[in-house]
């Protein structure tokens, strides 16, 4: 299922925002079609972690590698430099990214939304782009709902139409921030049945999450931090049922 | 006793005989008496003013018909118009790199804004006015050159700010100051978000800024720049006193020969009337159309505006 080549790598990332150490050396890599659940308690750094991969925050030591290029530097001769705004734009445009607030665009219907980043930034055809983007709403069960805006839609809904969005752009990966984290409890379902299926379909996928059962179901393995490390790396049913480590058991437990 | 939905249309504890509906829906509303007696109040006092002010000879209105419509009042419009406009297109483009360049990180961008902010805000139009006019006796003579190098042309102040000229960039600069406010304060009531939201799609910033950006912020931004653009058409009539022929001044100069004071303010008057009506009309179609989202009807305008590649 997973091939071996890594599509995204961190080696000993730090990040502090003030005082506030949020991450304090993190590793853990990601293989190409691989589906990562990332757990852990609030404050443990987990979506910060998740943001400096595609530079939504700027790591202050360490690096992150996806697709084989360094976000945010490039090595030129034996020095490390700053990549320039555009290039950075340029990486980050292969990553999906799946927000807890939906963030979709209030002032554009479903489809807008969808096709707003693959013709405006990836310069794609426009036909060919609708047509795309009305398979991927068709795929999520929103076909009808094209031409509604975002506050005529339930939760569930929007962030199903920000899935679509994320996948319009064809990402190398896509990375879910608490995507079931501001629904109601009757809506968390539809979700995760999309993503279940994303996953199944081979993409590579890094969700933080709260929902044990997602990574249970449909990871292919659960990284746990907290306090900025990672705590334990494993298969599912390892980490989830027979954990290692003091810090997971207690974390697990409440969930019980 | 326990009033279920099958019984609201008979009263609990009536017989049979006496059903009388307890659904809201079937129920009489008072007739109002009170909102009645306000019409009356209100619309005397209307037509007693109107009475008062129409049938008074003093006003001349005879006069002002007459002058309505003169040559020289219809041409102080246009330049009262034109003042407005390009002054408020100018104010709107400047106060948005203003407002862009205060909310920037860089201390020396948005220290820069917030002098402007401070200076311009706190001057007076008047005076702004009157030292553009005369910007001559500080500045005789506009050079350009490059530094320590030649000299590209020199021209005489005098030459090029006209009384058109001074009177835009016052008013211009002064616009920018204001609008530049109006413009950040919608800016910053756009979800930080959306603005992640188009960091993540890689998108520029100047495309983020016009497509998802702007576009929210502009409810918030319309109404008071409405007001701004108001404003802006009466303070258009200050730069009478730099000897631009505007609206106000091609009155006075016709009051100070005929001395109908009144009637030819009354026609100044009418026409402002004029103006912010018209204002009015398109910025209640702005406020529609950027609030479309808000009401969720998708007109056609909003299906056939896809994305712009």
């Amino acid at each position: 299922m997973s091939s071996d080549e890594p599509i995204v790598s961190a080696v000993d990332v730090h990040k502090s925002f003030g005082n506030n150490k949020v991450l304090k050396g993190i590793n853990m890599e990601v293989s190409t079609g691989e589906v990562v659940t990332v757990l852990g308690p609030s404050g443990s750094g987990k979506s910060t972690f998740l943001r400096c991969i595609n530079q939504l925050e700027e790591i202050d030591s360490g690096a992150i590698f996806v697709d084989g290029e360094q976000m945010g530097f490039e090595l030129r001769g034996d020095r490390l430099y700053h990549l320039p705004d555009s290039a950075v734009r340029r990486q980050r445009r292969k990553i999906g990214m799946v927000f807890q607030n939906f963030n979709l665009f209030p002032h554009m219907t479903a489809l807008q939304n969808v096709v707003e980043a693959p013709i405006g930034i990836h310069g794609r055809d426009k036909t060919e782009a609708r047509e795309e983007a009305m398979e991927l709403l068709q795929r999520i069960g929103l076909a009808e709902k094209a031409n509604s805006y975002p506050r005529q839609l339930s939760g569930g809904q929007q962030q199903r139409v920000a899935i679509a969005r994320a996948l319009a752009i064809k990402p190398r990966l896509l990375l879910f921030d608490e995507p079931t984290s501001a629904l109601d409890p009757e809506l968390v379902g539809e979700v995760l049945t999309t993503m279940r299926n994303l996953a199944e379909g081979g993409l590579t996928m890094l969700v933080v999450t709260h929902e044990i059962s997602f990574a249970r179901e449909a990871a292919h393995r659960v990284v746990f931090m907290d306090g900025g490390v990672v705590v334990e790396d494993g298969k599912p049913d390892e980490v989830l049922n027979n954990p290692q480590q003091a810090r997971t058991r207690q974390f697990l437990n409440r969930f019980i | 006793m326990n009033t279920t939905a099958q019984d609201i249309s008979a009263s609990p504890g009536q017989s049979a005989a006496l059903r009388v509906s307890r659904n809201v829906a079937d129920a009489y509303k008072p007739f109002p008496i009170w909102r009645l007696v306000a019409w009356l109040v209100l619309g005397w006092i209307v037509l007693e003013a109107v009475m008062l002010v129409g049938q008074n000879p003093n006003f001349g209105w005879a006069t002002v018909g007459e002058y309505l419509f003169h040559q020289n009042i219809l041409d102080g419009l246009k330049i009262t118009l034109g003042l407005s406009v390009v002054s408020m297109a100018l104010g709107i483009l400047f106060g948005l790199v203003i407002a862009l360049m205060r909310m920037s990180p860089d201390r020396l961008l948005s220290g820069f804004a917030a002098g402007f902010l401070w200076f311009f805000r706190a001057v007076p139009l008047l005076v702004q006015l009157i030292f553009w006019y005369n910007l001559s006796a500080l500045f005789p003579e506009v050079k350009i050159s490059i530094p320590f190098g030649p000299e590209l042309g020199a021209w005489e102040t005098n030459s090029l700010i006209s009384p058109l000229t001074a009177a835009i960039i016052g008013l211009a600069l002064h616009e920018a100051a204001y609008m530049a406010e109006i413009i950040r304060g919608g800016l910053l009531s756009v979800d930080r978000g959306q603005i992640e939201a188009t960091q993540a799609f890689g998108m520029s910033r100047a495309r983020a800024l016009r497509r998802v950006i702007l576009p929210q912020a502009m409810r918030f931004i319309v109404p008071p720049s409405g007001n701004q653009f108001i404003s802006m058409v009466k303070a258009t009539s200050l730069v009478s006193v730099i000897a631009m022929s505007d609206l106000l001044y091609s009155v006075q100069a016709i009051y100070n020969r005929t001395f109908e004071v009144i009637p030819l303010l009354l026609v100044a008057a009418a026409w402002y009337l004029f103006i912010v009506s018209l204002l009015n009309v398109g910025q209640e179609f702005l406020e529609r159309h950027f609030g479309r989202s808000e009401r969720g009807v998708v007109d056609d305008d909003a299906l056939s505006e896809e994305a712009e590649s």
